[in-house]
């Protein structure tokens, strides 16, 4: 992997800063359960695309960064996402021949996933547990997904990602 | 990863054989990927977070790592913290001189009102350590004051934390009271040089201990996770509570000074599946409309000496 470096790997980094930024931005009290999952779905978009460069190590990485940037349990989005970049680079072949609706629902499945982990390892870790607005951003992840995903398919081939 | 033959070739396949002369051209995804299986990956990724958060939450080691981590992130805090920062910045130029001359005659009323009652205080203070003296129990509130700024940043979401900007550069210390203008708002529970994490009393894991004003009597305040409500804990049935005492801090943890405002109660109730009454209180602090929050030292007075030459604040305020 190393002796051809390929092109295009700052927008990987560039995209999830971005996602970091937007995970800690101040919002509204009315709209705060509505934050979408924004590390998530960036981490999904780029091992479901780049499967060879944005793997399970580089979402446990992200996750890693998310913990320590939005200050919970260290390891918690760690482990989520690496979870989550796992079975979409197991079945990222499949995935990208779906159509957009279909390859929308499957996200969700994941978004759905990744909070489920997150609240099992809240329980597990005697933290209170959230209320049902807990569920509210995989439904925003779902509306989200297909506009995420031309965005960045987008500037990934204008900067040579994809 | 072992997917990555037939991946990366129905891709590339349009574009090019994979020819070694062409492969050098950087449009084409290397054929194979080497390295160790996603499941493989997957599995020392999973094995590597679960001993992370065992450390982080049963043992408490990681401790100076965090603080060092939560460093590294100071520049995207900062960055994120800017733009509100920038329109309160605004919002204070555009101020109008009308408002301000307003502004100013009323802090200036206050101030004097204050005073006034600083007086009455002192001389009460004064008699309140003569008698305690004749008690033989007398103590000595030596106190230093920090003002702080809490940062706009959604930190920990469904707990109830908040990130301040200062740091142990300004000498702060974990399980330093904070306070904001009408009363006790939570703690330090991590700090870095520039920022610290403060736990509200509101969260769901912090109790504090304290009294209520009227008659003393003695109880611990747990949060609830909302951002309005505590609740007392093994409040017996025939306790004298009423609707709009005040509760203080009793100091009986030796965290928060004594004698500090912390809430209202608001409800008290006899739940018949509860053994204890059940008193809901709401807090005096504004939990989450204040900008400005006050770190507090409560130390014997050579302690205090010693600690102001050493960490020379940016802001210190003399408490009576």
């Amino acid at each position: 992997m190393s002796e051809s470096r390929p092109r295009g790997s700052w927008l990987i980094g560039l995209s999830l800063l971005t996602a970091f930024c937007l995970t800690i931005l101040p919002m509204p009290v009315e709209f705060e359960a509505l934050r979408p999952q924004w590390v998530a779905l960036v981490v999904v978009f780029w091992s479901l695309h780049t499967p060879e460069r944005a793997g399970v190590f580089s979402a446990f990485g992200a996750g890693l960064a998310l913990d320590v940037v939005s200050g919970t349990l260290l390891g918690q989005h760690a482990l989520t996402l690496s979870l989550l970049a796992y079975l979409v680079v197991e079945l990222h072949q499949r995935i990208r021949i779906f159509p957009m609706w279909q390859q929308t629902l499957f996200v969700w499945v994941l978004l759905l996933a990744e909070r489920l982990l997150t609240l099992w390892v809240l329980g597990a870790t005697g933290q209170p547990m959230p209320g049902l607005s807990y569920w509210l951003p995989t439904f925003l992840g779902l509306i989200l997904w297909p506009w995420l995903s031309a965005l960045l398919g987008d500037l990934g081939r204008r900067a040579g990602t994809l | 990863m072992s997917q990555g033959p037939e991946a990366a070739s129905w891709r590339a396949a349009d574009t090019a054989r994979p020819n070694p002369v062409i492969a050098e051209e950087p449009t084409i995804k290397p054929l194979f990927v080497r390295g160790p299986s996603p499941l493989l990956r997957m599995i020392v990724a999973v094995i590597l977070s679960l001993g992370l958060i065992i450390a982080d939450h049963h043992y408490d080691h990681l401790g100076a790592v965090r603080s060092t981590l939560t460093l590294a992130a100071y520049p995207l805090h900062y960055v994120v913290d800017l733009p509100a920062h920038m329109v309160r910045d605004t919002q204070g130029r555009l101020t109008s001189a009308a408002e301000l001359r307003a502004r100013n005659a009323a802090l200036h009323r206050e101030n004097l009102t204050l005073k006034a009652r600083l007086q009455q205080f002192e001389a009460l203070e004064a008699e309140n350590m003569r008698l305690r003296d004749l008690l033989g129990s007398s103590f000595n509130v030596g106190e230093r004051v920090l003002i702080a700024e809490i940062m706009s940043l959604e930190i920990a979401p469904y707990r109830q934390q908040v990130m301040i900007n200062k740091g142990s550069r300004s000498g702060l210390f974990v399980g330093q009271p904070v306070l904001d203008a009408n009363a006790v708002m939570g703690q330090v529970i991590q700090t870095n040089a520039f920022t610290s994490t403060v736990l509200l009393i509101t969260d769901a894991e912090h109790t504090l201990p304290v009294e209520i004003n009227r008659n003393g009597l003695r109880s611990v305040a747990a949060g609830t996770g909302l951002s309005q409500q505590l609740q007392l804990l093994h409040i017996p049935k025939n306790a004298d509570v009423r609707v709009g005492d005040l509760l203080v801090t009793s100091g009986m943890g030796e965290r928060f000074p004594p004698g500090y405002p912390v809430a209202r109660i608001k409800t008290v109730r006899h739940d018949p599946d509860n053994p204890f009454t059940t008193v809901i209180a709401e807090p005096t602090a504004a939990l989450d409309r204040s900008r400005e929050v006050l770190l507090v030292w409560t130390m014997d007075p050579a302690l205090q000496q010693r600690a102001i030459t050493e960490t020379q604040p940016e802001e210190t305020a003399p408490r009576p």
